[in-house]
């Protein structure tokens, strides 16, 4: 006999996994959730290190070791970590907004560019202080124009924002190509180089390692309290989850898209400016190096949180630095750093899931919460 | 007369890495996936195409030149799909943000291809992963006797290699798959409305991993393409070269449609080689950015002309789940 309609059956019509959403999580599950999935994530990479004949822990050891044994490669790493901690910051601020800005490249450049006009050309009218409080402001404004078209075009036309700040990557990289090739060529050197900074354009050491990361920690403590505590920060938060709440509440969404990205065009010139005023000293084509698109990394794993992208820029120098180092150790090639990279962000992206959401398995009784 | 012919010669030549991306970037996004980690497939796909030609050619004392091509395609699809299935994995069973997932498959794709790249080239006495010169010929033109030396057209239609064909005959298949077949309804449905698609009894999340995971393949033998083809088979550092996103790109220029990818790829292969055939006084570097430029102006332009036809899968981007509606 078929059981009634109003008696269901819940042993058999219950399917085997069920998933439902969590209410709540508590800061403590969630984070042993994401270490877990950073572990597997180096367990994979164990793999990896395995089926080319090394041993995982010797290489990861000697990992460490090459970010973080000695002095002198410990300021490396810091010096690494800088500008991906800043472009972070940069790329964040734009990713509140669910705006996808992958052009923090061409907007580090951009900034480079607008330093480097004034380290090269106008190191002789002003006194050291001025010239790089005026070489910051050029790449401040240069970022920020750089920023500032993509969003105009997406405030005014709804353009799609994640191609059209890429596309400016390149144009601003031939823009550098162009100006290293011609105008801005050392005319004393052979190869297509611009000249190195002079002493006046340099940025000041404080621990041996250039100002630049001093102003980072900074911009990640200001950079915490406008996103959480400020008036625009909030509008840039609502303007992310629904342009239209933004809209009834009657904010002026045009402005704020042009606004934020604006800002964050301008974090990543600064970027560009502590780049060729504290590490390299000259304009190159390898200046922004493929930190715009690590910082989406690090601004990612850090869940947009400026504070925890002190952290997670540093821990991703030790992966960039460590990997330099087996490549002459293990003959490793370098490229491991971005894939042990692509692997953490891929397992980081799937814990959010058990975050999110819970199995509850047939037979189970379901918990209140997890 | 002869420059215009090796002009559109030269710019199919280049435009075809571009029409794989865009083809299998369409029929990805039909099923509502918006993968932006095109780059990243290329990658993967250029690499483990050269990997398959390169041991191919090192265990088999006699290497067929036509056996290679076929082991680079092969390989080449099931490493882009591999790295689509992961991205499948993580969008649609793991629910994670589509355009978060597709940059990640970008920074790890590159770094696949690079780092296995470097890996052979480390294998082999020379410091470079290269295959040898029979199989190199193989992935140049072909020629039909009697068809490939008629003037003008012979060169023009029946003189490329064996992939360039391929990619039009994978067009024309898209083109009827998409708007002839009740697959090809089902998938658009897919795309459009998958809360609708799953009332009508359609399989969302089957649809949705074939669709990328194929796709997914098709972009990973434009990969392969620019390795074989392109950088003449040897594996060269950063050889994608953003062409993944130009790819992108064109999807929307193509407005979804696999007839028109065959169009905008050849423009915009036409606009990456221009400067080799009509220097116009303006600098080198300045004109590379072309093809980048063109891009944000066909951005730009689509946006502005918003036409309800042509116009983007309605929930591309969106993961859909039958719990949350």
């Amino acid at each position: 006999m078929r059981p009634l309609a109003s008696q269901p059956d819940n042993s058999r019509k219950e399917p085997f996994i069920r998933i439902t959403k969590r209410a709540d999580i508590s800061r403590r599950n969630a984070a042993l959730i994401r270490s877990a999935a950073v572990v597997l994530a180096l367990f994979t990479g164990a793999l990896l290190i395995i089926t080319l004949g090394h041993n995982p822990f010797y290489v990861y050891a000697d990992m460490l070791k090459g970010a973080l044994g000695t002095k002198t490669v410990f300021k490396e790493t810091v010096k690494t970590a800088v500008p991906l901690l800043s472009a972070a910051i940069a790329v964040a601020l734009a990713f509140r907004m669910r705006f996808w800005n992958i052009g923090a490249e061409g907007q580090i450049l951009a900034g480079a560019m607008g330093a480097a006009y004034f380290a090269l050309f106008q190191y002789k009218s002003m006194p050291h202080w001025l010239l790089l409080i005026v070489m910051c402001i050029a790449a401040i404004v240069a970022g920020g124009i750089w920023g500032l078209i993509p969003a105009f075009f997406k405030a005014k036309w709804d353009t799609n924002e994640t191609l059209f700040t890429l596309m400016l990557n390149y144009i601003a990289l031939g823009i550098e190509q162009y100006l290293q090739n011609g105008p801005w060529k050392n005319p004393r050197s052979g190869f297509p180089k611009i000249s190195m900074f002079t002493a006046e354009a340099k940025l000041p050491k404080l621990f041996g390692v250039h100002i630049g990361w001093v102003l980072a920690i900074l911009l990640a403590a200001a950079a915490y309290i406008y996103l959480t505590h400020s008036k625009q920060g909030f509008e840039t938060a609502v303007v992310g989850e629904s342009t239209n709440t933004a809209r009834y509440a009657g904010m002026n969404v045009s402005k704020i898209i042009i606004r934020t990205m604006f800002i964050s065009g301008a974090i990543a010139g600064i970027t560009g400016f502590m780049q060729v005023s504290g590490s390299d000293f000259t304009l190159t084509e390898n200046t922004a190096g493929g930190v715009g698109f690590t910082a989406i990394t690090v601004a990612w794993l850090s869940k947009l949180n400026p504070i925890i992208m002190i952290f997670v820029s540093f821990a991703l120098a030790i992966l960039e630095k460590g990997a330099n180092r087996i490549q002459t150790t293990f003959k490793i090639p370098a490229s491991a750093a971005e894939v042990l990279t692509g692997v953490i962000l891929f397992f980081m992206l799937g814990c959010e899931f058990f975050i999110n959401y819970r199995l509850v398995f047939k037979g189970r009784k379901e918990r209140s919460n997890g | 007369m002869d420059k215009l012919i090796n002009l559109l010669y030269a710019a199919v030549l280049a435009g075809t890495p571009l029409l794989f991306g865009t083809l299998g970037e369409i029929l990805t996004e039909k099923s509502g996936n918006l993968n932006l980690g095109v780059e990243g497939m290329m990658f993967m796909g250029g690499v483990a195409g050269l990997a398959g030609a390169f041991y191919y050619e090192k265990f088999v004392t006699a290497p067929s030149g036509a056996l290679a091509v076929l082991i680079a395609v092969i390989c080449a699809f099931f490493s882009g799909a591999f790295g689509a299935l992961i991205y499948s994995f993580l969008t649609v069973t793991m629910r994670a943000n589509q355009n978060v997932t597709g940059l990640a498959l970008t920074i790890f794709g590159a770094g696949f291809g690079n780092f296995f790249g470097e890996v052979m080239a480390n294998t082999t006495a020379s410091g470079y992963a290269g295959v040898g010169n029979k199989i190199k010929d193989a992935f140049l033109g072909i020629s039909i006797p009697g068809l490939s030396s008629i003037p003008f057209f012979g060169k023009l239609l029946f003189n490329y290699n064996i992939l360039v064909y391929l990619g039009v005959i994978i067009a024309a298949a898209m083109a009827y798959l998409l708007n002839k077949t009740r697959a090809g309804l089902n998938l658009r449905a897919v795309g459009e409305n998958p809360a609708t698609a799953d009332a009508a009894g359609i399989n969302v999340t089957l649809f949705k991993y074939i669709a990328t995971c194929v796709g997914g393949g098709i972009c990973g033998i434009g990969g392969m393409y620019v390795v074989m083809v392109t950088c003449s088979g040897i594996w060269v550092h950063n050889c994608i070269n953003g062409m993944g996103w130009i790819a992108v790109a064109l999807v929307i220029f193509a407005t979804w449609n696999p007839s028109r990818a065959l169009l905008g790829s050849l423009v915009f292969g036409g606009l990456s080689i221009l400067r080799l055939y009509l220097p116009l006084g303006i600098p080198m570097q300045i004109y590379g950015t072309l093809p980048y430029a063109a891009t944000v102006v066909v951005l730009v332009a689509t946006s502005i002309r918003q036409s309800r036809e042509h116009r983007i899968p309605q929930s591309c981007g969106y993961n859909y789940f039958r719990e949350e509606r």
